[in-house]
């Protein structure tokens, strides 16, 4: 790891504050991800601003619409064991409480993973097939907006992500094929019956991050069971190809696991 | 049996230690002024080196020195050595390049140490270390043996034509011939064995701290052999005489092998303690830790088997290409031959066999030892064409491989090995009976009916071990002889310490060594320490490898307690006025037969030493030491059956059920070997279906992390059902065989066989993943269902 300096605050407005005067500071939340990242020396922040000590940020609650409103330092452990998103949102507890191991769930947080949009990440899947609401600092987006490809989202420099909000749906479930080695995402399918339709959403297999299916959704529309899912494919020119699985296996994946969570919900 | 002797599930003594935080590992220990290295590795896998310019590293804070390649050959460090002469066929010795502990001009795999960095701060020799300006001429690579044998491919050594080592024969050819052309079945065999990372959980370190006022060097590392790494660092590498050198190889955490070498690192900080003057720690991350510890595997061969009318096998011939990687590592000669091609007979009755080995260097990391060492090579060929002929002659498996099974002992086969024990249908039938074999049909109805496809596989494995003989070896090439040695202090009080040149480095030494002195005394474990890793303390051993601690590193205990018993009897009798002959031992007391005299253990070693009262011309104290060299190998051998189901719409494996069944010999402790199962089959399992190191073509290692190189985990394997039925080792005093490789031995082939079991009878390669499985689930569904 390379010398970097550290500063805890305790309000958003104060990590604002910081990181408007660092030099090239990162904001630091479970550091599941930034801090193996920076002891491979693949980043050197001048100066790590801590958010996990904020209040504002941590916690879930229901919204008077049924929505959830889920802070942006809330682990992963946190969103899986909570009563409300178990009953409400049963696909995005699940999907939580399949993350990493115990130690990343109980650091991890759902800020962290969104911001970061690993293209294998797990979040990202929900957020997009809930059509979640990623409120910021700064102001919010819409998860379409927000993923804006691997790696990349639509936050500017230094925007701090607040909480996420996930609209009601009847009904979710989160299917994955985890990569052998690293547990990731290789294909991961998160299916909802929302109150517009179904949406389905893919990790894991897209080149360019998470996406969704509408030849899945509007087979879905039709009739709501698996079975409707019949050889639905992304085309495997679009999806990634590594020493794990090629294009074309990946594409097979994410129709047997949206079957799977379509079968599931 | 006694509560804590032989046989006893005694709970391991150094757990406490382990499993509190308390292990004393060499990254523990800190000395004064101790600065830290850092090293500048190649990014390529094959370059001319144009210069090194250090300026920059220099300026750096913290930074004491920056040693390259050229000032370590200016020293007279030494090349790094092979232990073991392998001879070419036509006689001629094996090929070695040169291999540098820092590399001045020409580097041959990523990761090749170029040159040091010593500042006051790990960070801070890193930094430098990445700011080290080395200019490189690229050279185009090659990874594949099979590629870098042919006539254009990159060539590696100038000293090694063609990229070979050595092509390497046994066996009588002519005569396998013969049987071939009169064979009334012939199977073939391609099959590749892929390459593995070893991945202890502790990386490798050193610290190195010369002493300038004694001309003293003391050398802390991660070693299975401490005194092997301090005569080879003596005798070859220049750093030190012996009598100058300590080694001690405290806490380890793990080896399988990777660390039996002594490698580049160790050398270099001994090296950089004299020329900085102040101790000099290096500590292997894990990315380094999959760059350079030797890996393991990586044959790809050829074989054919021949039968007769009546089913039975009458010769086998192999041809094996072994990739070498850059460099011959200490003992990368003899695994491709003499730890491989001498265990083809398996477990059968085969009158011909020939063997053809040709060692390849390429641009990848050494490949040396790994749990198993050649054994799994041997046994996953052997256990892969015996279930093709089987598959191919319509015969059931089980019942091919119990028809050309070894009965008669001893056994000699035609690659050398002499089998001295064995009941391999003892084995097999307890792994059918215990797998529920003969219901297979049933539990793959049941399953096909869910949508999944299951299998069944076997495996009948032998592996040599109670490594060995030491002329024996020396007759083979072997650089060493391979006895054990043990020295048995017993204290005024009773109370005993236990040398050994053993070294535990997961094995459980400090439990099962001093259960044998329960054994034989009835004392306390509690009253007994074992002593290893240090080459103060301990005057010679051989370490620990090849599952050789038990069969030989014990067999040495055992010679030297013999020693103590005759003297504490002698001493018992003349106190007792006794004969020695009515003397035994028995619950820490010396008693005479048939009566209530006696003396406790305590008594008689505190006469040892107070000396008042002894047998006339009996020199004082109670220490004996015992060297003991094998008289043969030991042969383990067991029945691995494995089952599978396959999702076929994923290719995912899941392993529903695993027997393995083994004839261990003697076994001290069934907890401790049990855990050895375990682990080995864990890693066996691993190879099978999760384990690659996968290079691309310029030799970038892919899987160079965790994040691409499936390690196995517990949701990876089943509930083990082990059974054991052992028959005792005939050539050494307390039966035993040896269990610390078997489970990576013998269980790649059950699972590949199992796998191929539930698709039909295809060929399979490890490892075994969902992709590939998944593609040939898709070929093979069809027919299954038109079936
Ligand atoms: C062994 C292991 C296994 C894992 N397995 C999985 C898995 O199976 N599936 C999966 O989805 N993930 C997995 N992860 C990743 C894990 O979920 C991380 O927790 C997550 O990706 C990042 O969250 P974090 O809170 O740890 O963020 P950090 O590591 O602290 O930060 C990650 C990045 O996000 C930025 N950031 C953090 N919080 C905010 C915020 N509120 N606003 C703006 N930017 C922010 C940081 O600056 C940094 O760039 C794994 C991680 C590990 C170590």
């Amino acid at each position: 790891m390379y010398e970097t300096s550290y500063n805890r605050v305790s309000s958003v407005t104060e990590a604002a504050t910081a990181l408007d005067a660092a030099d090239d500071p990162k904001i630091l939340a479970g550091g599941q991800t930034l801090i193996p990242t920076m002891k491979q020396r693949l980043a050197a922040p001048s100066e790590l601003v801590d958010i996990r000590q904020v209040d504002e940020l941590h916690g879930i609650s229901m919204q008077a619409d049924g929505a959830i409103r889920i802070g942006a330092t809330t682990t992963h452990a946190e969103v899986a064991a909570n009563a409300d998103v178990r009953a409400q949102l049963p696909g995005l507890a699940s999907l939580a409480g399949h993350i990493g191991d115990p130690h990343v769930r109980y650091m991890g947080t759902i800020g962290g993973s969104l911001a970061n949009n690993d293209p294998a990440a797990d979040y990202p899947a929900a957020a997009l097939a809930l059509g979640a609401t990623i409120t910021t600092n700064k102001g919010s987006y819409s998860a379409e907006e927000f993923f804006t490809g691997m790696f990349e989202t639509a936050l500017q420099e230094n925007e701090i992500v607040t909480a996420v909000t996930f609209p009601v749906a009847q009904r979710t479930a989160y299917a994955k094929f985890p990569n052998p080695a690293s547990r990731y995402a290789m294909a991961g399918v998160f299916v909802a019956q929302t109150p517009s339709g179904p949406r389905v959403a893919v990790t894991g297999a897209g080149q360019e991050g998470v996406f969704r299916m509408p030849a899945m959704e509007a087979a879905l529309a039709e009739n709501w069971a698996a079975d409707s899912l019949g050889s639905i494919q992304p085309d495997a020119q679009d999806m990634l190809a590594d020493i794990h699985g090629s294009a074309e296996y990946r594409a097979n994946l994410v129709n047997v696991m949206a079957k799977r969570a379509v079968a599931a919900a | 049996m006694k509560a804590e002797g032989i046989g006893a599930r005694v709970l391991r003594k150094e757990d406490n230690r382990f499993i509190s935080g308390k292990g004393n590992y060499t990254d523990d220990v800190v000395l004064p002024r101790m600065g830290h290295a850092a090293f500048v590795r190649s990014p390529h896998a094959h370059a001319k080196v144009l210069g090194v310019n250090a300026e920059a590293a220099l300026a750096m804070p913290g930074v004491d020195a920056v040693l390259t390649g050229h000032q370590l050959v200016a020293d007279g460090i030494g090349n790094i050595i092979c232990g073991w002469l392998v001879h070419s066929k036509d006689g001629s010795p094996m090929n070695m390049g040169a291999w540098r502990a820092l590399e001045p001009e020409h580097v041959r795999f990523v990761g090749q140490a170029i040159a040091v960095v010593i500042a006051d701060t790990p960070q801070q020799a890193k930094d430098a270390a990445a700011v080290v300006d080395v200019t490189y001429e690229e050279l185009p690579a090659v990874v594949d043996s099979l590629a870098a044998l042919a006539t254009e491919a990159p060539q590696l050594h100038e000293e090694a034509p063609r990229n070979t080592s050595f092509d390497w024969e046994l066996g009588e050819e002519q005569q396998v011939a013969d049987a071939f052309a009169n064979a009334a079945h012939i199977t073939k065999l391609d099959l590749t064995n892929n390459r593995l990372v070893p991945n202890p959980m502790e990386p490798r370190a050193a610290l190195a701290d010369y002493n300038s006022a004694e001309e003293h060097y003391t050398l802390y590392t991660t070693s299975q052999n401490p005194h092997v790494a301090r005569l080879v660092l003596s005798a070859f590498y220049n750093v030190a005489p012996e009598h100058k050198l300590r080694v001690i190889a405290p806490d380890v955490g793990g080896g399988f092998g990777s660390k039996i070498y002594i490698y580049p690192e160790e050398i270099v900080c001994l090296w950089a303690s004299k020329k900085v003057g102040r101790p000099v720690k290096w500590n292997c991350d894990r990315t380094e830790a999959f760059l350079t510890d030797a890996h393991g595997r990586d044959h790809h061969s050829h074989a054919e088997l021949a039968m007769d009318a009546d089913n039975r096998i009458t010769a086998l011939r192999v041809e094996t290409t072994a990739n070498l990687g850059a460099y011959m590592s200490l003992f990368s000669s003899a695994v491709p031959t003499y730890l491989y091609a001498t265990l083809l007979s398996g477990q059968y009755d085969i009158p011909a066999i020939y063997a053809n080995v040709k060692a390849v260097y390429t641009n990848t990391t050494p490949v040396d030892a790994y749990r198993g060492a050649g054994r799994p090579e041997a046994t996953y060929l052997v256990e892969t064409i015996v279930d093709k002929a089987a598959r191919e002659l319509g015969l059931d498996p089980a019942d091919f491989r119990s028809h050309n099974f070894i009965r008669s002992f001893p056994h000699q086969t035609p690659v050398i090995m002499n089998y001295d024990a064995g009941d391999y249908d003892a084995t097999l039938s307890a792994a059918k009976q215990a797998a529920n074999y003969a219901d297979f049909a049933t539990r793959k109805a049941e399953a096909a009916a869910r949508g999944k496809l299951r299998g069944i596989g076997l495996s009948c494995y032998i592996e040599a071990c109670g490594i060995a003989p030491s002329q024996a070896v020396g007759s083979l090439g072997a650089g060493v002889g391979l006895w054990e040695s043990a020295e048995v202090r017993v204290n005024p009080v009773g109370t005993i310490e236990v040398l050994t040149g053993s070294h535990s480095h997961g094995q459980g030494h400090e439990t099962t060594f001093a259960q044998l002195v329960a054994e034989r005394f009835g004392l306390p474990t509690d009253n007994v320490t074992i002593v290893h890793g240090d080459t103060d303390k301990v005057q010679f051993g051989m370490g620990t490898y090849g599952s050789r601690s038990g069969a030989v590193g014990m067999s040495a205990l055992a010679k030297a307690l013999d020693k103590v018993e005759v003297k504490a009897k002698r001493i018992a009798a003349h106190l007792l006025e006794a004969d020695e002959a009515d003397i035994t031992i028995e619950d820490g007391e010396l008693k005479i037969v048939g009566t209530d005299k006696k003396l406790s253990f305590t008594d008689v070693s505190l006469a040892a030493y107070m000396a008042h009262n002894l047998p006339e011309g009996m020199e004082p104290g109670l220490k004996e030491g015992a060297f003991y060299d094998p008289q043969n190998f030991t042969f383990p051998a067991g029945t691995h059956v494995c089952e599978v189901e396959i999702d076929p719409a994923t290719g995912k494996v899941e392993i529903v059920q695993f027997v393995a069944a083994d004839d261990f010999g003697q076994i001290i402790n069934p907890m401790i070997v049990e855990g050895q199962v375990h682990g080995g089959l864990v890693q066996g399992i691993g190879q099978a279906l999760l384990e690659n190191a996968a290079y691309d073509a310029d030799g970038q290692l892919l899987s160079a992390s965790y994040m691409d190189y499936t390690m196995p985990r517990a949701d990876n394997v089943p509930s083990f059902k082990l059974e054991t039925n052992s028959t005792l080792c005939p050539s050494n005093p307390l039966g035993m065989k040896g269990c610390g490789e078997a489970g990576a031995i013998g269980a790649p082939p059950a699972v590949m066989n199992a796998i191929s079991d539930a698709l039909g009878g295809v060929e399979v390669s490890m490892p075994a993943t969902p992709e590939k499985v998944w593609r040939l689930a898709q070929a093979a569904l069809p027919k299954q269902a038109a079936e």
